[in-house]
């Protein structure tokens, strides 16, 4: 898991890469949650991540392989 | 592969050019816009605005004002509910509930001229007026800054004072203007450039620019004594003002209706409230209905616009032309509130090139200006601006075909983004392909002109969407869209469900629904609504086929599968089964008896939107004498997935050009030494007109149609307005004979750098 | 707030409202007889989008008095229509997708009107011109001008002589 979000560092403390144990989007932002306070429920407000290349947002059941690759981005809209 | 004509063969409606159904209302003057509401006892609402750019509100006399005849009621910030929290998907993002009502009815202090302190309702406009004026406001006039890099400044006077960058660690120990410091990257940067054979580097500036919408904001709000209140409105989503009104009201999202006016243009500038909390707080308070129209002035001076910026870009080259590196600097005007689209800008810098190195660094700064709100693209053009004139640069000192360099680094599917996606159906090579060949850069460019090009990326969002399909008992068909139609969607959606089920165009209507008519819908926004909604509709409509076949198989006895839908009627594949086909409206006729009415909504969080780029061309030429550039040609090329209906897909390539033209000639808002705006208005704020422009050419590539949409729909509305910007500067710059880096290339810079 | 009585024939028939001495015609069509189909984008005269005919004139409903409209013939969207039947002019809008929020089009079809009630055979630089004082923010007036055109072929083939 990596993040290129400048406030995810706030919630780390600076770390931008990481390792998380997670199946799927919903459990991977109860370990973000547990292991940083907070970014969890930054992440589901204000963000969206990429899964191996794809973005999600706002999809808590999508599902995480074992070895994906994670980066969590801000939240896209547009005009 | 289930039912409907997914895939793209032999599709009859999709990719035809019929007549809009709301088209007849639009050129009859029926069309009913947000202005265009009155209801019995309606009262005229007026907004009372600062006159300074930062001052502190000492005291709000409102006693002369309510003593006039006529005078219903004034509201003040005081009337918003205090504890309201929490955040709002609004524009380019998150926008914190307090600020956005903050920027509605100024809390404590004005950010800037024309913020919002009170509001009156009276029975007539003349009332309203007079009223304005014996409100009595005592200011403690602050100091102010305008210009980013200014507010940036140590010494700047501080807006907010809770504002502690953030991203930045340790925490500051002093508040700034500075929000937020965005990071992002990878690779080794310093590796690219000590090892490059070229580095190109440029700073860039881009002015604050207003979306410019004809249509200034306008609604009308009723509170009905029991709580159940009604707004119409000109907006880009019911859903988000009904979502943003509440918060601010502290009511149940059930008391309120919303229902969409049709909008007189929005380019994501609709996307946020600006007056209905205001009228509704207004209508509760005095329990009658309140419009309230913004005049043009108004729209300039306290909605938009979007980001002026300040830009330094770096790039690491080979002498083959590859770009191995690039570092890029972005401070971003947010206005008066956090929240400018810096991240996005960041995002899409280098989305069109496989640099294998980045270093990308973004500032969100507030200042005395309007909050920024959303416009088309929020983000890229400035950073595309920079990027794009950097890589003329480099094709100038390379000697190369700029088209030719830009093919080179073009991102291809498999590449990765620096935000983390993988670039997946991407058309940007067949595009510049597309424009390489296009009539327009085969010919010659013109005696006295020059000529420019330049690329451009936009995601393109789903989320969010709702969309019901009705068969009437005629066999006729209504759509009802959650999205307001801002530029023909109506027509996509019904052309998309008109495909699915095998009707005619002229069969199927479409309507667009209020808040309380279907599911929730996010805003007609991120160039989604063909992509997000028409999935919906397509769905909708393949849950209504699915069922006339069911209908179908009862009424001959056969099993399902033995029943085909085609053309708009079941037949029967069953060889034992003599009997003729079922049209839609055979099936409609008996619907009473085949288990009623016929019907499907379809509610989704659509996933899969696929990216799009541009490539755009400009010649123009520049009279000697005045310094103004006249664009003598120009073409568009896109990649758009596959078109719904082209001539409005061809309506976004022109319209986001002309948009783009006006930022990179004219457009911007100037600012006296006091921090006012001084060109509030269409006659200074000089947006192209039909004599400014040319006939704008387009190519609609359809190379990757998006297999993740029903009929391979990306999303066309925002790439447009991106590569403008450095197509116009880099033909200015060619004319000139030096970069010209900062917009607008207005006739006076031009001139003066002509050494005139 | 004294007001007076304004006569005028809007549409082709009598009209009579009261008029407020600063109201613009704007604001009387649009509040007082409730012909809404002309816009106000500015109401300084910048835009267009409040285009009416006035007398034969092309004016912004925004910039006239509504006193001034007394004994005045005065034409808006909408009776541009002929008893149901559209105008050339708004069939080539819809046909060519010349709009596509639709709020400047009833200024930009009614200054269209206003020049081909004078020039049939305008050519494209003209056209512009003509309309350089009408607005629009979406279509980047690529099929707007070309609709124009349109329909002024069209209302030669059908006026000339059989």
């Amino acid at each position: 898991m990596t993040s290129i979000a400048a406030r995810v560092a706030d919630f780390t403390g600076g770390l931008c890469t990481f390792e998380v144990d997670a199946r799927t989007v919903r459990s991977l932002l109860r370990e973000l949650e547990a292991r940083f306070p907070g970014l969890g429920e930054h992440v589901e407000q204000e963000m969206s991540l990429a899964i191996d290349g794809e973005i999600f947002q706002d999809a808590l059941g999508a599902e995480i392989g074992a070895e994906s690759e994670i980066v969590l981005i801000p939240k896209i809209a547009g005009g | 592969m289930s039912d409907g004509n997914q895939g793209g063969i032999n599709l009859k409606v999709v990719g035809s050019r019929p007549v809009r159904p709301d088209g007849v209302d639009k050129v009859t003057g029926r069309a009913q816009f947000g202005a265009d509401f009155h209801l019995p006892g309606m009262l005229t609402g007026r907004i009372k605005r600062s006159p300074h750019a930062h001052a502190r509100i000492l005291k709000i006399d409102a006693s002369a004002a309510l003593a006039l005849p006529g005078v219903k009621a004034v509201v003040t910030s005081s009337d918003f509910a205090s504890d309201a929290t929490g955040e709002i998907e609004a524009g380019e993002g998150h926008a914190a509930i307090q600020e956005i009502a903050a920027n509605c009815l100024a809390k404590g202090r004005v950010l800037y001229q024309g913020h919002a302190v009170a509001a009156v309702a009276a029975t007539q406009p003349e009332i309203a007026d007079e009223a304005l004026e014996l409100i009595e406001v005592t200011y403690e006039v602050l100091p102010h800054v305008i210009d980013v890099e200014a507010a940036m400044a140590a010494d700047a006077p501080v807006l907010h004072e809770d504002m502690f960058t953030k991203g930045v660690t340790p925490k500051p120990a002093h508040a700034s203007n500075v929000a937020a410091k965005h990071v992002m990257g990878r690779g080794d940067v310093a590796a690219a450039f000590n090892a490059a054979d070229l580095i190109v580097e440029g700073r860039y500036e881009t002015a604050a620019v207003h979306q410019g919408y004809i249509e200034p904001h306008a609604c009308v709000a009723s509170w009905g004594a029991d709580g159940q209140s009604t707004i119409w409105c000109s907006s880009q989503g019911q859903f988000v003002i009904r979502a943003m009104v509440a918060k601010i009201l502290n009511m149940p999202l059930s008391d309120i209706k919303v229902i969409p006016a049709e909008i007189g243009g929005g380019f994501g500038g609709k996307t946020t409230v600006y007056l209905e909390p205001v009228a509704l707080a207004l209508s509760r308070k005095c329990g009658r209905p309140v419009k309230i129209v913004m005049s043009r002035e108004e729209v300039f001076l306290a909605s938009g616009p979007t980001s002026g910026a300040v830009i330094d870009v770096r790039l690491a080259v080979r002498k083959d032309g590859r770009i191995t590196g690039a570092e890029l600097t972005l401070k971003y005007q947010a206005g008066a509130f956090q929240g400018s689209p810096v991240n996005l800008g960041l995002m899409t810098a280098f989305a069109c090139y496989d640099v294998e190195a980045l270093a990308l660094t973004g500032y969100d700064v507030v200042s005395n200006r309007p909050k920024v709100a959303a416009y088309r693209a929020p983000g890229a053009p400035m950073a595309a601006f920079a990027v794009e004139s950097a890589i003329d640069d480099l094709a100038t000192r390379l000697g190369m075909d700029p088209i030719d360099l830009r093919i080179l680094n073009a991102v291809r599917d498999g590449a990765k983004t620096v935000y983390g996606a993988t670039v997946k159906h991407a058309a940007l090579v067949e595009t510049l392909e597309a424009i390489k060949a296009s009539p327009h850069y085969q010919a010659p460019v013109a005696k006295g002109c020059a000529r420019g090009v330049a690329a451009g990326f936009w995601f393109n969002v789903g989320g969010e969407s709702s969309a019901a399909v009705h068969v009437d008992e005629d066999g006729g068909v209504t759509v009802v869209s959650s999205n307001p139609d801002i530029g023909g969607s109506r027509a996509s959606m019904a052309m998309m469900a008109a495909e699915t089920l095998g009707l005619p165009i002229e069969r199927v209507r479409c309507t667009v629904a209020d808040t309380t008519s279907i599911g929730y819908s996010g805003v007609t926004g991120g160039s989604r609504v063909t992509f997000a909604t028409g999935m919906a509709v397509v769905e909708a409509a393949q849950k209504v086929v699915a069922d006339l076949k069911r209908r179908a198989a009862a009424t001959w006895e056969c099993d399902v599968a033995m029943v085909e839908w085609k053309d708009g009627a079941a037949t029967c594949t069953d060889p034992s089964k003599d009997v003729k086909p079922l049209s839609i409206k055979a099936l409609a006729g008996k619907s009473a008896k085949t288990g009623g009415p016929i019907a499907a909504e379809v509610s989704l969080n659509a996933q899969g939107a696929a990216a799009g780029y541009g490539v755009h061309v400009c010649d123009l030429q520049i009279d000697a004498e005045t310094g103004r550039s006249m664009v003598t040609r120009y073409t568009a090329a896109q990649d758009v997935g596959r078109a719904i209906h082209p001539a409005y897909v061809e309506g976004q390539l022109q319209g986001g050009a002309a948009q783009g033209i006006g930022w990179a000639l004219n457009e911007e808002y100037v600012y006296g030494k006091s921090g006012l705006l001084e060109n509030a208005g269409f006659l200074d704020y000089r947006m192209p007109v039909a004599s400014d422009l040319p006939m704008i050419d387009t190519i609609l590539v359809e190379a990757k149609p998006n297999p993740r949409h029903p009929y391979g729909a990306k999303g066309v509305g925002e790439v447009p307005i991106v590569p403008p910007l450095a197509a116009v500067g880099n033909a200015v710059s060619r004319i000139v004979g030096r970069r010209m880096s900062s917009l607008p290339l207005s006739p006076a810079k031009v001139l003066a750098a002509m050494g005139k | 707030m004294s007001r007076t009585v304004v006569n005028a024939m809007v549409n082709g028939e009598p009209v009579e409202f009261l008029a407020g001495g600063g109201q613009s015609l704007l604001d009387a069509l649009r509040d007082e007889l409730r012909l809404t189909g002309s816009k106000e984008g500015c109401g300084t005269g910048d835009c267009g989008a409040c285009s009416v005919i006035v007398d034969g004139r092309l004016v912004c409903a925004c910039l006239m008095l509504a006193p001034e409209a007394e004994g005045k013939r005065i034409e808006t969207i909408e009776g541009l229509a002929d008893n149901g039947h559209l105008h050339p002019l708004q069939h080539q809008f819809l046909e060519q997708a010349a709009l596509q929020c639709g709020f400047c089009t009833p200024g930009l079809l009614m200054a269209a009107k206003a020049l081909l009630d004078r020039n049939p055979d305008p050519t494209e630089s003209e056209v512009r011109y003509w309309l350089a004082g009408n607005i629009c923010r979406c279509t980047g007036y690529d099929k707007v001008v070309r609709a124009v055109m349109d329909a002024a072929a069209d209302l030669r083939q059908s006026e000339r002589p059989r």
